[in-house]
C-alpha cells in the first residue's frame, strides 16, 4: 500500500449567489441562493515514499484544494485519504508533525524575526530535540547556502533568499512528506534553479517524497517523473510526462521575430497560433517535419533577428486535455 | 422616470452591501448612547439643582454627538499618513498647485462621507425608534423652534470647516515629525475633551468654562448641540458664528504658513 | 517543549521585535496613558459638580474604573492574535497555523504581546492605588485573593469576549464592529458602579456578558459595602469564576468555528 492514498475523494463548497436585480438584492437580504461548486469530485491516486509527483491544473481545477486536504487543513465531503497510515483531518496535530508545507506565496517565518531565530521557534513547535535540529539545520544551510542570511530579518530578504529560507525551515522537523504549493512563483531565473536543484536532492538523496503543485512547465519537466493533471476537480491524467504529452499532442511551438514589419510567413507544415507586432508563432507536428529542417527553410526565405522552439504552454496541453475530456 | 428608478435602484443595492456594517455601527453607537445616558441621567437625579442642562438636553447631545462622531477631527488624513510613510509626499509637495486648498478639500469629503451615512439611520433611531420601545424619556427631541434647528444647520457648516481646518494642522504635524504617533496623539486628547465628546462641556466646573468656551474645540460639536436642544438661545447665533469663523481664518492662516514653511524646508533639503 | 514554555517563547519573541522600535513604542504607551487617563478625568468633572452618584463617592467609582482599565489592558495585550484575526484569515494566514503541530489558541496567543497597553495598565493601576489608600478598607488576606482572582477572572472574560470576535469571522470573514460595543463598550459601561443602570442593561452584564462580575461585584465584597442590588455575599466572593467559566464557553465555540473553516475554508 502507498505512503499516500486518494481514494473518491470529493469536496463541494456553497457559495453564496448574488441575484440580479433590485428585487433579487432585497430577496438575497431575507435567503441566499446557495450554488454547489464541487472542487473535487472523485480524485483517486497512490504514492509510494519516495516518489515526486507533479500536480498540475490550471487556476480553480482542484489542486490547492487537494493540497489542503492532505495537509490537514480542509476536511473532504466524501472518499478516504491516508497519509502514512493517518486521516489528515482526524488529528490533525499527529499528522501535520510528520509533514512538510511550504506555500509558494506566503512566508513561515516570522517577518521582524532574524532567519535563524525563525529557525529555533520551529524546532520548539515541532518539538525538534536538540540534536537533530543542529543536524538537519547544518546539513539544510549547507544544501541551501543560508549561511549569509541567517542573521537578517525576514522582512529584508529577496523573494529568491526567502524561499530558500522556507524550504529549510520546513524540513527541519524531518519530515518524509513535503507538499510544495507553487514554490517558484514569482522567483528570478537563478532562484528558481537553486530551488529545483535543492528539490531534486532532496528527493534523489533523502528519499523524501514530494508532491509539487504548479504553473511552470520547466518545474515539471525538471523535476517530476510522474505527473497527475487536474481539471474540473477530476483527474486527467495520470503518467510520465512524456507519457502526457505523447497523449495529448506533438506538437511543438516555433516563435520567429521577423526583421520585415509585415512579413507573413506563409509554409505548408505550420499552422499560425497568433502574431504580435513582427513576433510570429506556429505551431508543428515533429513527425511531419523535423525542427532543423523548418528552421532552415524559414531562414532562407526571410530575414530573421531571433527564434525558438518550445513546448507547448501548459495551458495548452489541459485545454487539449479539456476538449478531450468533454469531446 | 426610468431612469430615475435606475439611479435610485442602484443606490439602493449599494446600500444594501454596506447593510451589515451599517447595522453593526448603528448598534456599537446606539450602546455607547445608552451608557452615557444612563451615567448623566444618573448623576442629574443625584443631585438635579447642580445640573446646567435638562435631561432632554443631555439626551440630545449624546445622540448628537453619537449621529455626527465622525465629522470631529480624531485623526489625520490616511492618504497623507501613508505618503509620509512612503516618502511619495515629496512629489505632492514639489507640485505646483494650492496643496493647502486641495489637502482642505479632501478633508472634507473624509469628515462628511462617513457622517452623512451613519447620521440619518442612527438620527431615525434616537427620534423614532426609542419612544417606540419604551425609551421616550431619552429620545432625540426635535429642536424646540424652527429657529433652534436653522441656526443648528448653520453652525454645522461652520463646525466642518473648523473640524477640517484642524485636521489640516494634524495632517502638517504628521508631515513635521514625519510620524504618526507624538503631536497627533495630543491633538487628539485635546480635542476630545474639549469639544464634549468625554462629558458635555457645560459639566465641566464652572471656573473652567471661560477655558472650554474660548477654544476651538467648542465649535466642532458644543456650541452646536447646544443651540440645537435650546440650552444656547438661538438668538445667540451670530456670536457662535463669530467664535466659528474667527478660529477658521487663524487655524487656516496658521496651517498655510506651517505649510509653507514645511514645503521651503522639504524644497532645500531636497525632499 | 511544553505548551507553557512555547507561549514564554513566543513572548519573549513579540516583545523583542517591540522593543527595537524603543522611541516608538515609548511614544505609544504615554498616548495610551493619555487618552485614557481623560475618561477618568470626565468622572472627576461629574462628582466636582454633582457631589455624589446615586450615593456612591468618586474613590469607590475610582476603584471600579482602576481595577476595570487594568484588566482591560491586560486582557486586550494578550488576545491581540484573536483581535486582528480577521486579517489572519483574510490574509490566508491561517493555514499556516493549521499545518503546524499545536493547538491554533495557543500559537494565536503567541502571536503579540502588546507592550503599549502598558500606558493604560499604569492610568488604571494610578487610580486604583490613589482610590483603595483613600477608602477605609480592612485589608484581610481573603480580600487580597478575591482582588486577585477578579483580576484573573476578569481578564479571561474579556478575552472570551475577544476570542467569540474572532470566531464569528469564521462565518463573516469580517471583523464585526458590533463586538466593540462589549469589549470597549462594556469596559466604558464598567467604569460606572452596575447599579446606576437600567434593569435590562444590568442583567445583561450579569447573565449574558457577565462583566458586573469582573469588578462590580467583587469590589463590592472588597469595600464592605452594601449593594444596592442586594446580590448575596457569596455571589460576590465567587463572581470571578463567571470570567473562567465565560472563556471556557467561548474556546468551546471557537472549536466549533475552526471545525466550520475546515469544513468550507472559506
Amino acid at each position: 500500500m502507498g505512503q499516500i492514498v486518494v481514494e473518491n475523494l470529493a469536496k463541494a463548497f456553497h457559495i453564496a449567489e448574488r441575484q440580479a436585480g433590485l428585487l433579487g438584492a432585497i430577496r438575497g437580504v431575507v435567503a441566499r441562493k446557495h450554488r454547489e461548486v464541487r472542487a473535487l469530485d472523485g480524485v483517486s491516486f497512490s504514492l509510494e515514499a519516495g516518489e515526486l509527483v507533479g500536480y498540475i491544473g490550471p487556476n480553480g481545477a482542484g489542486k490547492s484544494t487537494t493540497v489542503k486536504i492532505l495537509s490537514g487543513i480542509l476536511v473532504p465531503s466524501a472518499g478516504r485519504c491516508e497519509v502514512i497510515g493517518r486521516t489528515p483531518w482526524k488529528n490533525r496535530i499527529e499528522h501535520v508533525a510528520h509533514i512538510g508545507v511550504v506555500f509558494g506565496q506566503r512566508t513561515q517565518l516570522w517577518w521582524d524575526l532574524p532567519v535563524i531565530e525563525s529557525f529555533e521557534l520551529l524546532r520548539d513547535i515541532y518539538r525538534v530535540p536538540q540534536s537533530d535540529y543542529i543536524k538537519h539545520r547544518d546539513e539544510l544551510i549547507a544544501l541551501l547556502d543560508l549561511e549569509k542570511l541567517l542573521d537578517s530579518p525576514v522582512r529584508q530578504l529577496s523573494l529568491g533568499q526567502r524561499m530558500r529560507c522556507d524550504l529549510a525551515a520546513s524540513l527541519l522537523h524531518a519530515p518524509p512528506i513535503l507538499f510544495l504549493d507553487e514554490p517558484t512563483i514569482g522567483l528570478d531565473a537563478v532562484s528558481k534553479l537553486a530551488v529545483r536543484d535543492f528539490v531534486k536532492r532532496l528527493n534523489r538523496e533523502r528519499g523524501v517524497t514530494v508532491i509539487l503543485t504548479t504553473h511552470d512547465m520547466d518545474d515539471i519537466e525538471a523535476l517530476c517523473t510522474r505527473v497527475i493533471v487536474i481539471g474540473d476537480g477530476k483527474i486527467l491524467s495520470d503518467g510520465t510526462l512524456a507519457d502526457l504529452r505523447n497523449r495529448v499532442t506533438r506538437e511543438r511551438w516555433l516563435t520567429v521575430d521577423l526583421a520585415e514589419a509585415n512579413g507573413a510567413i506563409d509554409d505548408p507544415d505550420v499552422t499560425l497560433i497568433r502574431r504580435e507586432g513582427q513576433r510570429v508563432c506556429m505551431s508543428f507536428d515533429p513527425q511531419r517535419i523535423s525542427p532543423a529542417a523548418l528552421i532552415g527553410r524559414i531562414t532562407q526565405k526571410h530575414a530573421v533577428h531571433d527564434l525558438f522552439v518550445e513546448n507547448p504552454p501548459i495551458e495548452t496541453i489541459i485545454a487539449k486535455l479539456y476538449a478531450e475530456g468533454r469531446g | 422616470m426610468r431612469r430615475y428608478w435606475a439611479v435610485i435602484s442602484t443606490r439602493f443595492r449599494m446600500l444594501l452591501q454596506y447593510r451589515a456594517a451599517a447595522v453593526a455601527g448603528i448598534f456599537t453607537q446606539s450602546f455607547w448612547g445608552f451608557v452615557r445616558i444612563m451615567v448623566l441621567e444618573a448623576f442629574y437625579r443625584s443631585n438635579t439643582g447642580a445640573s446646567p442642562m435638562n435631561l432632554p438636553e443631555m439626551a440630545a447631545y449624546v445622540w448628537l454627538g453619537q449621529a455626527l462622531l465622525a465629522i470631529l477631527p480624531w485623526n489625520a488624513d490616511p492618504e497623507v499618513r501613508s505618503m509620509v510613510r512612503t516618502g511619495s509626499v515629496a512629489y505632492e509637495l514639489a507640485r505646483p498647485i494650492d496643496l493647502y486648498g486641495m489637502w482642505y478639500a479632501r478633508s472634507i469629503a473624509i469628515r462628511t462621507a462617513p457622517t452623512l451615512l451613519r447620521c440619518i439611520p442612527m438620527t431615525i433611531f434616537a427620534m423614532f425608534v426609542l419612544p417606540l420601545i419604551g425609551l421616550g424619556e431619552w429620545r432625540l427631541i426635535p429642536p424646540p423652534s424652527v429657529a433652534c434647528g436653522l441656526a443648528f444647520a448653520i453652525v454645522v457648516v461652520g463646525a466642518i470647516a473648523l473640524s477640517c481646518a484642524f485636521t489640516m494642522l494634524v495632517n502638517l504635524a504628521v508631515l513635521w515629525t514625519m510620524s504618526v504617533d507624538g503631536l497627533t496623539v495630543i491633538a487628539v486628547t485635546l480635542v476630545i475633551v474639549g469639544s464634549g465628546m468625554v462629558i458635555p462641556l457645560p459639566l465641566f466646573p464652572a471656573w473652567s468654562q471661560w477655558i472650554f468656551r474660548s477654544l476651538p474645540f467648542a465649535g466642532m460639536v458644543d456650541l452646536p448641540f447646544r443651540l440645537y436642544s435650546g440650552n444656547i438661545p438661538a438668538r445667540d447665533l451670530v456670536w457662535l458664528m463669530l467664535h466659528q469663523w474667527i478660529w477658521v481664518a487663524m487655524l487656516v492662516l496658521l496651517g498655510r504658513w506651517w505649510l509653507s514653511h514645511l514645503t521651503q524646508r522639504m524644497v532645500v533639503q531636497g525632499g | 517543549m511544553n505548551a507553557i514554555a512555547l507561549y514564554f517563547r513566543y513572548i519573549g519573541l513579540s516583545l523583542r521585535g517591540q522593543i527595537q522600535y524603543r522611541a516608538s513604542f515609548i511614544m505609544q504607551s504615554l498616548g495610551h496613558l493619555l487618552v485614557t487617563a481623560i475618561e477618568f478625568l470626565g468622572i472627576w468633572a461629574l462628582f466636582h459638580r454633582f457631589g455624589n452618584l446615586r450615593g456612591w463617592k468618586l474613590a469607590e467609582v475610582g476603584m471600579l474604573y482602576g481595577l476595570i482599565s487594568m484588566i482591560f489592558a491586560t486582557a486586550d495585550a494578550l488576545a491581540k492574535g484573536f483581535d486582528m484575526f480577521g486579517d489572519i484569515v483574510k490574509a490566508g494566514d491561517f493555514d499556516r497555523l493549521l499545518v503546524r503541530p499545536r493547538s491554533t489558541v495557543l500559537q494565536l496567543l503567541g502571536q503579540e504581546l502588546t507592550l503599549k497597553r502598558v500606558g493604560r495598565f499604569l492610568q488604571g493601576l494610578i487610580v486604583f492605588v490613589w482610590a483603595i489608600v483613600s477608602l477605609p478598607i480592612d485589608w484581610t488576606f481573603a480580600k487580597v485573593s478575591l482582588l486577585l482572582a477578579a483580576f484573573v477572572g476578569g481578564v479571561c472574560l474579556f478575552m472570551g469576549i475577544v476570542v467569540i470576535q474572532a470566531t464569528i469571522t469564521f462565518w463573516t470573514t469580517e471583523t464585526l464592529e458590533m463586538m466593540n460595543a462589549f469589549t470597549y463598550g462594556g469596559e466604558a459601561a464598567s467604569e460606572y458602579p452596575l447599579a446606576i443602570y437600567r434593569g435590562w442593561f444590568r442583567k445583561f452584564f450579569l447573565l449574558i456578558v457577565p462583566l458586573g462580575c469582573a469588578n462590580y461585584l467583587p469590589a463590592i465584597a472588597i469595600m464592605g459595602r452594601p449593594d444596592p442590588l442586594h446580590t448575596p455575599q457569596v455571589v460576590q466572593w465567587l463572581s470571578p469564576l463567571a470570567g473562567v467559566v465565560f472563556l471556557t464557553i467561548a474556546l468551546q465555540f471557537w472549536k466549533i468555528g475552526v471545525r466550520h473553516y475546515t469544513s468550507t475554508g472559506s
